[in-house]
């Protein structure tokens, strides 16, 4: 499969090189290229710097005969305008994109976006953590 | 009518200032502080401090009963959400979008803004037509009609000089509507003769727009 991620930080560099090594051809840009240090040295995917609103950087990533796209920058709307244009001008029919905003979330997903929220996630992980952790200290107290 | 307006640069300020001497009830929305305070300094209750972009500004901000909502915000990304939010959430019946790269507008008119702006275009228009030998300058974009009003100097070597206009063939969907002879207007009639030098304003639609230059061309 071919993958086209844009932002290349955290989540963006261990995305790019766990599909990497999975065999899938992968592009990652990314505004700096500084950002591409993240990336493993025996990384085989391509790296590109460029704007990821535009559609040059786009095209140059090789997102026109693309598969999938994942728009995982820190700018919410940055991955929300990225993901629409993969889906309205490069018709990709598979697109994922980050927003940390909750209520933004909500918003494009009943647009059509298929998108993912770290901080409904990632507290309810923490909520559901505590919980058990009080949980079973309670039960090992109670020993 | 009230209006909410989208990122406090001189863009955003000069435009609140501009529709509240229009008597509109407006409202401007700037995220950073000292910017804020600036602006609040002049407009006063006419600016709120907050992103654009957050629904939960917009519901602050009374997005529910505003007529319009205008992002003229330096960034695409943010001028296009805060259109979709505006128009998605909170049912804003009229959304204005600035766009900074006038590559944007295609995409921006598909997810349904409803206007877009681009002073990145009309600022070179302008300064194309006020280049020296320029001989066809688009002036204006109509876009519900999907018409140009396009602005040609004829060449003094143009096949067209000293034919009548009805010797000229010209596009379907075009159409002149006025000339300019040594800075008098001319209503150009059938049975007048073109001169080199004349200024021609004509609207045309986009398929038409490369036929009349090359009917006005050099031949």
């Amino acid at each position: 499969m071919k993958i086209v991620i844009l932002g290349c930080g955290r989540v963006g560099a261990t995305l790019a090189t766990q599909m990497d090594e999975a065999g899938h051809t992968v592009s990652v840009i990314d505004s700096s290229s500084d950002a591409f240090q993240r990336l493993p040295l025996k990384f085989s995917g391509e790296k590109i710097v460029g704007n990821g609103v535009d559609e040059e950087a786009l095209r140059r990533a090789g997102l026109e005969d693309a598969d999938a796209f994942a728009a995982v920058t820190n700018g919410d709307n940055r991955n929300i305008m990225a993901s629409q244009i993969a889906k309205e001008i490069f018709n990709i029919k598979k697109v994922v994109c980050r927003i940390y905003d909750p209520l933004r979330e909500q918003t494009f997903k009943e647009l059509g976006l298929e998108t993912i929220c770290p901080t409904t996630i990632i507290s309810g992980l923490v909520a559901e953590s505590l919980t058990n952790n009080t949980s079973s200290a309670a039960a090992t107290k109670a020993k | 009518m009230y209006i909410i307006v989208g990122g406090g640069g001189d863009v955003g300020y000069y435009l609140t200032r501009y529709l509240l001497q229009q008597g509109h009830e407006i409202l401007l929305l700037e995220k950073e502080n000292g910017r804020f305070q600036t602006l609040s300094e002049e407009l006063g209750q006419s600016v709120l401090k907050g992103d654009a972009c957050e629904a939960r500004t917009m519901e602050d901000a009374g997005a529910r009963r505003a007529d319009a909502v205008i992002a003229v915000t330096g960034e695409d990304e943010d001028n296009l959400v805060i259109c979709q939010m505006a128009k998605e959430r909170f049912n804003v019946g009229r959304t204005i979008a600035r766009l900074n790269n006038p590559k944007h507008e295609e995409l921006f008119q598909r997810l349904g803004i409803d206007v877009t702006v681009s002073p990145t275009k009309a600022i070179l228009s302008l300064i194309e037509s006020e280049l020296p030998g320029q001989r066809f300058v688009l002036l204006m974009n109509l876009k519900r009609a999907g018409l140009e009003i396009i602005q040609i100097v004829v060449p003094s070597l143009s096949a067209v000089v000293g034919k009548q206009l009805n010797q000229i063939n010209l596009p379907r969907r075009s159409n002149l509507a006025l000339i300019i002879r040594n800075g008098e207007p001319v209503i150009p009639t059938a049975d007048v003769t073109l001169e080199a030098n004349d200024e021609i304003y004509a609207l045309v639609n986009r398929e038409g727009e490369e036929e009349l230059r090359n009917t006005f061309g050099n031949a």
